[in-house]
């Protein structure tokens, strides 16, 4: 039995990439709530929006590599993730002011709402196709490593190694970041609050004074720019495919809805939830179950990468027949 | 009443085609307490709305302060000094007690604090609340935050719509005496009950409503001592 | 839906024949006109009109679910998949060996999967408290080992027999019309299932539960070699009408074709089409004349009351679940025998190309535009815009080349004219917002 072994395999393998994947989530999932908290819709063109701003990041990214502009070390996309989610955010709200405002003047069924957002998916699906294409684009740059798995084996003496690539670190670090900066905003602000007051009880909100259109435009800002920055740093990790963004949109909704939609911390919860579930069932446990004195005949994998949406699905699916409102109780209604 | 604060005169109006208000005056004198009370349907909650302007007038007036407010949003009429505590969805649930004053003071651009120390006064079982979930708390006490949050903008009239309804009698007594206190600080209070005998007692004039126009109108005293509306509204 | 009803006057009754009679003239235009707009291809027009009526078929099982629901499917390429399984399953020869490899063994294994699921289910119902969690944690972790020691060695065993061209579980050999109603059920049992779950809640849980479903499904077709040869793909399905090739070996029609003024290799694509053609109209014409008839029965009277006014219907007693499940379960199965139908087309089984926005969004557009809760607009709809999707791939980049005349032959130039296909993803979202906003009840709106 070798438990430090055993240890370093399960964190290299599972606990490192489904932190990164699970940040990621939690960013999109974060959105998704929001999303659904103040507009009181669930948005199917995030996955796409998400696609299209980090089109632009990739973009940004070239033409600053073109003036010979980088980050040292650090991927050259972090510096043009401000101006693509102003780029992403003002589309965002030509959106809104062309779609969704009608709708919420008509006081659709959220139902048709979904349906425009169908629409807007459609839209910002084929502006990513046509400005960057469907093809495989891989944008990262800078060092690669933190710390690679040869460096750890030396610093350690142990057998397996444990490597954390930048952009893993970048990835908690900026959704760390950027999950407090929301809770702070969210918390202790006039704006945040009054935000939150909308969500809770639109008619009340309405009676205190507070802008409606205000709060939809701060909404729609917040939630694009998380979802530029969950969609960079999924590109980042993996590498950037516009038809993968589309798939992310379930684990996304997923995780939404674990954690009860239209509730924040759910969102965050309910990404790393679906995240290490995801990685978890996917891994081959034999190494593992080595170190630790067992012998295995199998791989010990429950579940094929292939199937890995699958997992969203189950617990997504367990989460409606027993509890709907989520793990955090989002809205009721 | 010639120096009324709030006077409505002859409102006509309603939702669709068919008029619930009929013809409706309603005024309240600075400091008073008055009562809409009457049947069920009768247009006691569209007068309060019409007067708030949630409800688009076809005819009549809205006076307040002797200056016309009939073409100003709700909104508008809560910049003006009009506070409204709707019956059912008043409080923020899932913001804290505190949160919910400082949402009722979101117009004011200056410091609300002494208000808000004023407010946690008047209702000191959700001044030690503060930091917990509206929704969490008792009907009773939820029904102080929603009186509370209206109470931010330092209102000149304070509307209520049903205020006790859905709490014990206990509280109910308790809420009265809150907005008898609050009208002696000079606050002009308008209201709409179901519990008529309990409200007409408290109130400095009543208007029965019945069709939407006036049936009855006069002191709280008065209308308790008269017997066609005591046999008719209030049960004998 | 009853919150975008235009509350306008009815339209012409001319409406409906102008607008498909203008359908009528773009396909005649792609089949005689040969210019840039037009191929002037009998063959490619009658492909054109094939393909629309397979869309119309999903378009009608969308619209059963929308149109008279408001339900939301957004896993419409999921159950058109599984639709198309049916022919693999029931029409392609059997495969030797195959069954004999593995196959009692894989039954047992579908067998311990679903025995499984009912066991969980069992125990979810009856017992409550801890041992409500601790008895489904194993029955789950017992049920998933004892599944996969059966279905592992199975698959292995069938997937290695003949590999290079099958290395599947082969088809029973039956005719291949008979695999439609096969593909309606696959499709329709896996409708029940989500239905339940997710019907009843919110309305975006079931549009979310089935965007699930749809990914899993195409997931599941593509990876799992033994059903259908994953992505490697089933060719050569039979079909119910004559090769093209045995048409041109036969004297007779070579006589014939040429007294049309035809090479015998065009005749027999134009004949075959025509054939496909002639079957699928009657197929959509089925469909509209039996949906009609429910609507106007009782059944379809309170299915209408539902819809107009969920609370009033629940109100008077109706089990609106209840309903929304049989709308939703019935209108999958359409959607699953236009996968079923697609596959015969095509004679080909190709996972890969199972894109939702193709299958699942696409659909969704020619029923907007159609005319929602209307059956002749969604077949109008899917005709117009499948004609419109596939020839956007070509008017696309000869518009652009005409837009972009005035800048110089540069990069940007290049790039747009090869951006130019990728249009139509735009103008098909542009077109679904227009309508949606515009004219809510679409080209044909509901009587």
């Amino acid at each position: 039995m070798d438990l430090l072994n055993a240890l370093v395999t399960f964190l290299n393998f599972v606990f490192i990439p489904a932190s990164a994947y699970g940040a990621q989530l939690a960013l999109g999932a974060l959105g998704v709530t929001l999303i659904y908290g103040i507009l009181r819709f669930s948005n199917f063109a995030h996955g796409d929006t998400m696609a299209f701003g980090t089109a632009m990041v990739i973009l940004l990214t070239w033409g600053l590599q073109a003036l010979g502009i980088t980050l040292g070390p650090l991927p050259t996309a972090l510096l043009a993730l401000p101006p693509a989610i102003a780029l992403t955010a003002a589309l965002a709200l030509l959106t809104d002011r062309w779609v969704y405002r009608h709708y919420r003047r008509i006081k659709a069924a959220p139902i048709v709402v979904v349906m425009a957002s169908v629409g807007v998916m459609f839209v910002m699906n084929g502006l990513t196709r046509i400005v960057i294409g469907v093809g495989e684009i891989n944008f990262a740059d800078g060092a690669r490593f933190v710390v690679t798995v040869p460096q750890f084996r030396e610093m350690t003496g142990l057998t397996e190694g444990l490597s954390l690539r930048t952009t893993q670190a970048i990835t908690l670090v900026i959704a760390a970041l950027s999950v407090w900066a929301l809770f702070v905003f969210l918390n202790r602000t006039r704006a945040g609050k009054a935000m939150r007051a909308y969500a809770d009880n639109e008619d009340l909100a309405l009676l205190s004074g507070i802008d409606p259109d205000r709060v939809v435009r701060l909404t729609w800002i917040i939630a694009i720019a998380l979802a530029v920055m969950a969609g960079t740093l999924y590109g980042l990790d993996k590498t950037f495919k516009a038809f993968n963004y589309f798939q992310i949109l379930l684990p996304i909704f997923a995780a939404a809805i674990v954690g009860g939609l239209g509730n924040p911390v759910g969102a965050i919860a309910g990404g790393f939830l679906i995240a290490f579930s995801e990685v978890a069932l996917t891994y081959p446990w034999k190494k593992v179950a080595e170190y630790l004195g067992f012998e295995p005949s199998g791989l010990l994998q429950m579940l094929g990468t292939e199937y890995k949406l699958a997992i969203s699905f189950v617990i997504l699916i367990v989460v409606l027949l027993v509890r709907p409102t989520g793990l955090f109780r989002g809205k009721a209604y | 009443m010639d120096n009324a604060y709030l006077s409505a005169t002859g409102m006509r109006g309603g939702y669709g085609k068919a008029d619930i208000l009929n013809g409706c005056d309603i005024s309240v004198g600075r400091g008073q307490i008055a009562v809409i009370v009457g049947p069920n349907g009768a247009g006691k909650s569209t007068a309060m709305k019409a007067v708030f302007g949630m409800l688009d007038l076809r005819e009549g007036t809205v006076l307040l302060d002797g200056q016309d407010i009939g073409g100003l949003s709700p909104q508008d009429r809560v910049r003006r000094g009009m506070g409204f505590v709707p019956q059912v969805a008043n409080v923020f649930p899932t913001m804290t007690v505190e949160e919910n004053l400082e949402m009722g003071a979101y117009i004011r651009d200056d410091n609300f604090r002494d208000t808000m120390e004023q407010v946690y006064q008047l209702f000191p079982a959700v001044a030690d609340k503060r930091r917990q979930h509206a929704g969490e708390l008792s009907g009773g006490q939820r029904q102080q935050v929603a009186v509370g949050r209206a109470l931010m903008t330092r209102p000149s009239l304070l509307m209520l719509d049903e205020p006790t309804a859905g709490v014990s009698p206990i509280v109910m007594d308790e809420l009265f005496d809150r907005i008898i206190e609050i009208a002696r600080t000079g606050i002009s209070i308008l209201m709409v009950e179901q519990n008529a005998r309990q409200a007409l007692e408290i109130a400095d004039i009543g208007y029965v409503l019945v069709q939407g126009a006036n049936r009855y109108t006069g002191t709280g005293a008065e209308l308790m001592a008269d017997p066609e509306v005591r046999r008719t509204f209030l049960g004998g | 839906m009853s919150s975008n009803r235009q509350a306008d006057a009815r339209p012409s009754p001319l409406r409906a024949p102008l607008l498909f009679l203008a359908v009528a003239v773009l396909l005649l235009l792609e089949g005689s006109v040969s210019n840039a707009m037009f191929s002037g291809s009998w063959n490619s027009a009658l492909a054109l009109l094939n393909m629309g009526l397979i869309s119309a078929v999903a378009a009608l099982g969308v619209n059963m679910i929308w149109g008279y629901g408001g339900l939301f499917n957004a896993g419409v390429v999921g159950f058109i998949g599984l639709g198309g399984l049916a022919p693999v399953l029931i029409s392609t020869p059997q495969v030797a060996g195959a069954w004999a490899a593995g196959g009692p063994r894989l039954m047992l294994a579908l067998a311990a999967g679903l025995a499984t699921m009912v066991l969980i289910w069992a125990a979810a119902q009856r017992l409550r408290g801890l041992s409500r969690g601790a008895v489904v944690t194993l029955v789950v972790v017992a049920g998933y080992v004892a599944t996969r020691m059966l279905f592992d060695p199975a698959v292995a065993a069938i997937e290695a027999n003949n590999p290079a061209k099958a290395g599947n579980i082969g088809g029973l050999g039956l005719p291949v019309v008979l695999s439609w109603p096969v593909g309606m059920l696959l499709a329709a049992a896996a409708a029940w299932g989500i239905g339940k779950v997710a019907l009843g809640l919110r309305s975006d849980y079931l549009a979310i539960a089935t965007l699930g479903i749809g990914e899993i499904i195409v997931a599941i077709l593509k990876n799992e070699g033994w059903l259908a040869r994953g992505v490697l793909n089933i060719t050569g399905i039979p079909r119910p009408v004559p090769y093209e090739l045995a048409l041109q070996s036969n004297p007779e029609f070579v006589a014939a074709a040429a007294r049309w003024g035809m090479d015998a290799a065009t005749g027999s694509g134009i004949y075959v089409k025509l054939c496909y053609a002639a079957i699928f109209i009657a197929v959509v014409l089925t469909l509209i004349l039996l949906t009609e008839l429910a609507l106007y029965s009782p059944w379809g009277r309170m299915m209408r009351a539902i819809r107009d006014n969920e609370v009033a219907a629940a109100a008077m007693g109706k089990d609106v679940t209840r309903r929304h499940l049989q709308l939703f379960v019935l209108g999958c199965a359409v959607i699953g025998l236009s996968g079923a139908m697609m596959v015969t087309l095509d004679g080909l089984m190709a996972p890969g190309g199972y894109n939702p926005l193709r299958y699942t969004f696409l659909i969704w557009v020619m029923v907007i535009v159609g005319g929602s809760g209307n059956n002749w607009g969604a077949v109008l709809g899917a005709i117009l815009i499948w004609f419109l999707w596939i020839k956007a791939e070509v008017w696309g980049p000869a518009a652009m080349a005409v837009l972009t005349s005035p800048l110089s032959a540069g990069g940007l130039r290049a790039h747009l004219i090869e951006s130019a296909p990728q249009m139509r993803y735009l103008a098909m979202g542009v077109v679904l917002l227009l309508v949606l906003r515009f004219a809510p009840r679409g080209l044909l709106p509901e009587r």
